[in-house]
């Protein structure tokens, strides 16, 4: 144990006083890298009009062409499948054989029930890529959040993460289950530019394909040109850190299963400065703790050593 | 008698190759056979003379401002209330079969003056102005009861000759 003089009590300082700027250097970068992303400037998206979906599930059935999906249950133009409800009296979610649903709302007053198409959000900063572990999930430029069924472990994290409840998991599978979702067509249309099956399908032309910059201008617009038509607010626009499928409706978005308490801020962000800050605390704490030990050992240490003659 | 048999089947085979050219949009009389975007389903038989009837000449009703009578919707007159008859008044020479091909996207990237940025495509046009209206007049808004359904689209809806067996359920949700 080396003597507490001053010369020794200057250096130990300077020292500890270097380490802990540079790692506090360190973890300023890191959360200063750790900005809002907000998409990719050029990514598409969509923007779903509610009030033209009259429930034919076109989409549903192009979908599960388009990816190969297996046979379903029921027709695609059997509608008692509006009337199928899970515990709780929830409304249909996607499945392993189906990437989107349409589910019917009846609400008091409309003529006609809404009818909302239900499937990946296509986030700017998705919750699932953040929960992954493994990396599976990729946001690609083009928009759509993607990913590798090889890499995923099939650990379900990003079926918790998800604040929309989108990843649907193949429980038919013993041996090698993985998590399955919507991914915009990316394979055989996003990447060559053309608009995904659903969209393309829709016979109500309630599908819009576009520039995500785009379609939010387009949805204030369509807002402002039909006074009283629509709720005025573009839900996807900001909920989350935004999402590439935005929607617009005539019925109070909490009405239709929206979740209206996400708030704007990405999931990643309820955890990015906690984890910024780590690699500093992991590098100061040994160090002044140890520097507090030696301390405080010190009286204890100066007993121990014999007397010099 | 006529003409000799080799001009006979000479012209009906000049005929017969004409045919595909009118026959994508042809007008029979004044039923126009709308099949252009015919994939799941049969063509439409379009009774255009019915309907002027229907709407009592007003041609706008449908049509926008494109047949040269001033537009329904108030938010359109500043513009267009004294819009002349378009060169085509006919759906598709504004509502484009591909409405979101990358060319269409481009095309509006192209021209930030243009205000008509994401008109409806075709299929999205008729339905929207043709079910609209039947909604309202009790016309037909039952899929199959404008167009039929042909084998490629029970394939497609997995209905009719390919539905599910019964009993196939997985039972899973």
């Amino acid at each position: 144990m080396k003597k507490l003089n001053r010369r020794n009590f200057i250096k130990g300082s300077l020292a500890g006083g270097i380490a802990a700027a540079a790692a506090a250097g360190k973890a300023k970068k890191a959360l200063a890298a750790g900005g809002d992303f907000g998409g990719y400037p050029d990514s598409m998206g969509v923007l779903v009009d509610m009030t033209k979906c009259v429930g034919c599930r076109t989409c549903e059935a192009a979908c599960n062409k388009e990816q190969g999906l297996p046979e379903p249950d029921k027709p695609f133009d059997d509608y008692s499948v509006f009337d199928e409800h899970r515990q709780g009296g929830l409304p249909r979610r996607t499945t392993e054989k189906a990437y989107t649903v349409v589910n019917r709302y009846n609400i008091d007053g409309r003529e006609h029930p809404l009818f909302r198409k239900f499937q990946c959000n296509h986030c700017n900063e998705p919750a699932c890529l953040t929960s992954c572990f493994v990396n599976a999930y990729t946001k690609t430029p083009e928009g759509a959040v993607i990913y590798n069924p090889k890499v995923c472990v099939g650990c379900r994290t990003c079926m918790i993460a998800c604040p929309f409840y989108v990843p649907a998991y193949s429980y038919s599978s013993a041996i090698n289950p993985v998590v399955k979702k919507c991914i915009m067509c990316y394979d055989t249309r996003l990447k060559f530019g053309r608009p995904p099956a659903c969209v393309e399908s829709c016979p109500q032309g309630v599908m819009t394909f576009g520039k995500r910059k785009d379609l939010i201008a387009l949805a204030h617009e369509k807002i402002g040109e039909n006074p009283g038509k629509y709720v005025d607010h573009l839900y996807g626009e900001h909920e989350v850190g935004g999402t590439s499928w935005m929607y617009l409706s005539d019925v109070p978005f909490e009405k239709i299963g929206f979740d209206m308490h996400l708030g704007k801020e990405p999931i990643i962000s309820y955890v990015k400065d906690f984890l910024a800050i780590v690699p500093m605390v992991l590098c100061i704490w040994p160090a002044l703790f140890t520097g507090f030990h030696l301390l405080s050992t010190r009286k204890q240490a100066n007993k121990e050593e014999p007397p010099k003659a | 008698m006529g003409l000799k048999t080799g001009k006979q089947v000479g012209l009906a085979a000049l005929i017969a190759m004409a045919a595909p050219l009118v026959l994508a949009y042809s007008a029979n009389g004044e039923v126009f056979e709308l099949s252009s975007l015919a994939n799941l389903y049969e063509g439409v038989s379009f009774d255009h003379d019915m309907h002027i009837e229907a709407v009592e000449d007003n041609c706008s009703l449908c049509h926008h401002h494109t047949a040269g009578t001033p537009p329904e919707d108030q938010m359109c007159i500043p513009c267009h209330k004294d819009s002349p008859e378009a060169e085509s008044p006919a759906c598709n020479s504004c509502h484009l079969i591909e409405p979101f091909s990358s060319a269409n996207l481009s095309i509006i990237e192209k021209n930030p003056l243009l205000h008509h940025k994401m008109k409806p495509g075709l299929k999205a046009a008729f339905h929207q102005n043709c079910m609209g209206c039947h909604q309202e007049t009790g016309g037909p808004v039952g899929c199959q009861d404008c167009h039929a359904m042909i084998e490629k689209g029970e394939k497609f809806y997995n209905t009719g000759q390919y539905a599910p067996k019964p009993g196939k359920g997985t039972g899973h949700h």
